[in-house]
């Protein structure tokens, strides 16, 4: 089974961290990464660029509204995301609580969902609908 | 259509799984001490397995082969997490040293270990049964969920607290002995009947039945018998293969609830029943059985009726007081009347259920009000048993069981 991974960070608190405690967690974040790699947990994944370069798109009176920023305004900012091959979710849950990027913030794990069938479907109802 | 040889590698390697799996994962859990690594030592194993076998060909004792193939898994994976956690160095050690001597073919089975651990009374009852499934059973987390018909996070923590009980409790990784030893046991078996229940009778939801919960009691069920056969295990297996023999002839082909009197004889499984019976059997000739013998007596007795009518109902009742004696309990008193019902006539039946509604037991059963229309129906008395079928309605847990009642309460009016 697929999971996105959702790991969250206090840019602010890690930012403020010495060098040689911040430099020891990164390695070890890599290194397990690495070790996630290796065992063909790691499906794909990508660490983000600070909030204040997000932009956030939201569909309202009939037009598209941009503005600066990600949407929640909380302390913790989503700070990258990963695809993880899981057995199950308490696989996942194994997988994601020896990461060592868990003592800096929160992760939340997600099923991946398959829409393959509403895909499947969505393309029949577009066929249908043009002209022949 | 001829088999490839890589089919026949696959099917054989899936056939092991099925077969060894279980067996695989308990021993690793002893060797490596710690329930994650073991699972995921396992899966490596099967893995390794996969690459390995299609050249080296399958070997002589694969179960030893992958637990050994395991264990030098979960060796590299400490090793390779040394490298972010110090901590995992010293267990490389040790279990370096502890290696080698370990691996022979007179491996013991740690089934049981596993079994009594995720049945550990210090564990809450529903992490049991999740843990026993997933653990024992290999099911994932989402089958279980499916299963009891609840979200798999709800599922997942049950089972991430019970691990971390089992850790932080140090829950001793042994099968119990001694005084110990009745009690434990009672406690895995409680768990088995756990499952088999919520598969033979879903206690809500579409379906009245969930296969895959029973199936997998059973299963456990007959792992349990092969390694401890007390006479409350033969009684419990027996029990379950007694009813697991009716599961077709339960349902109609609608999806409809069909009642021991009306059910299809013919359509009962006879392997089924001649093995329950014969267990049964053995169990009552030890003299040291308990509640699930006698109960599978029972359903021994309804299981060698030709007919509804033939059906030895002196017998049963008998059965039921003596259960009532060893484990008292308003159930199985319910249970009782229906059966005094058959014996004596319904008047007499009725009487023992208003008894127990008198004494304000079993308020929010829903069988009671069931029991008591059947009987009301059959005494004439309509109008009586249109408000207790109306009341059964009220309080029934499955949509097949709801359509039956009103089915029921109609043909009242």
């Amino acid at each position: 089974m697929k999971f996105i991974c959702l790991g969250y960070i206090d840019a602010a608190a890690f930012a403020a961290l010495p060098d040689a405690e911040r430099h020891a967690m990164m390695d070890s974040c890599f290194a397990y990464d690495d070790y996630l790699r290796a065992n063909g947990h790691f499906k794909g994944g990508e660490a983000l660029q600070p909030p204040e370069t997000a932009m956030s798109l939201r569909y309202a009176n009939g037009r598209v509204v941009v503005t600066d920023g990600p949407f929640a305004e909380t302390k913790e900012q989503l700070g990258g995301i990963m695809i993880l091959e899981a057995r199950d979710l308490n696989h996942a849950v194994d997988l994601i609580s020896k990461h060592p990027g868990a003592k800096a913030g929160p992760w939340e794990i997600r099923p991946a969902a398959d829409l393959g069938e509403m895909v499947r479907e969505s393309e029949a109802r577009r066929r249908a609908r043009r002209p022949a | 259509m001829a088999e490839s040889p890589a089919d026949d590698l696959h099917a054989r390697l899936d056939a092991v799984y099925r077969a060894e799996a279980g067996r695989v994962l308990a021993t690793l859990i002893r060797l490596l001490g710690d329930f994650t690594l073991a699972e995921d030592a396992l899966h490596d194993a099967f893995n390794a397995a996969l690459e390995r076998w299609p050249r080296e060909g399958v070997p002589a004792n694969p179960r030893a082969w992958l637990i050994s193939a395991g264990r030098f898994k979960a060796i590299d994976a400490l090793r390779r997490r040394a490298r972010f956690d110090a901590a995992h160095a010293d267990i490389v050690d040790t279990l370096q040293g502890a290696a080698a001597a370990v691996v022979d073919d007179e491996l013991p089975d740690d089934r049981l270990r596993l079994i009594f651990t995720c049945c550990h009374p210090a564990l809450p009852p529903d992490a049991r049964a999740a843990l026993t499934l997933r653990e024992v059973c290999g099911l994932t987390t989402e089958e279980i969920a499916r299963g009891f018909l609840t979200s798999a996070p709800t599922i997942a923590q049950r089972i991430v607290r019970a691990k971390a009980r089992i850790r932080d409790e140090r829950i001793p990784y042994q099968v119990p002995t001694g005084a110990e030893l009745p009690e434990r046991i009672g406690a895995v078996l409680a768990v088995i009947y756990l499952l088999y229940n919520e598969g033979y009778s879903a206690s809500s939801g579409p379906a009245l039945t969930r296969v895959e919960l029973s199936s997998e009691a059973i299963r456990l069920g007959r792992v349990m018998l092969e390694l401890i056969p007390e006479p409350e295990v033969l009684g419990l297996v027996a029990l379950m293969l007694l009813h697991e023999s009716r599961r077709e002839a339960r349902v109609s082909a609608a999806g409809e609830l069909v009642l021991l009197e009306q059910q299809d004889r013919s359509i009962w499984n006879p392997t089924f029943i001649r093995e329950g019976v014969a267990l049964v059997e053995r169990a009552l000739a030890s003299r040291r059985f308990g509640p699930y013998t006698l109960q599978a007596a029972i359903a021994a007795v309804h299981a060698e009726a030709p007919t509804p009518e033939a059906t030895d109902w002196p017998q049963i009742c008998a059965l039921y007081a003596a259960l009532l004696a060893l484990q008292p309990s308003p159930v199985i008193e319910l249970n009782r009347a229906v059966a005094v019902a058959m014996h004596q006539g319904p008047a007499a039946g009725l009487a023992l259920i208003d008894e127990l509604v008198r004494r304000g037991e079993l308020r929010d059963y829903p069988l009671v009000s069931a029991a008591r229309a059947d009987l009301c129906r059959r005494l004439g008395r309509r109008e009586e048993a249109r408000a207790a079928y109306a009341e059964a309605l009220a309080r029934a847990r499955t949509e097949p069981e709801r359509r039956y009642l009103q089915k029921r309460r109609r043909e009242m009016e």
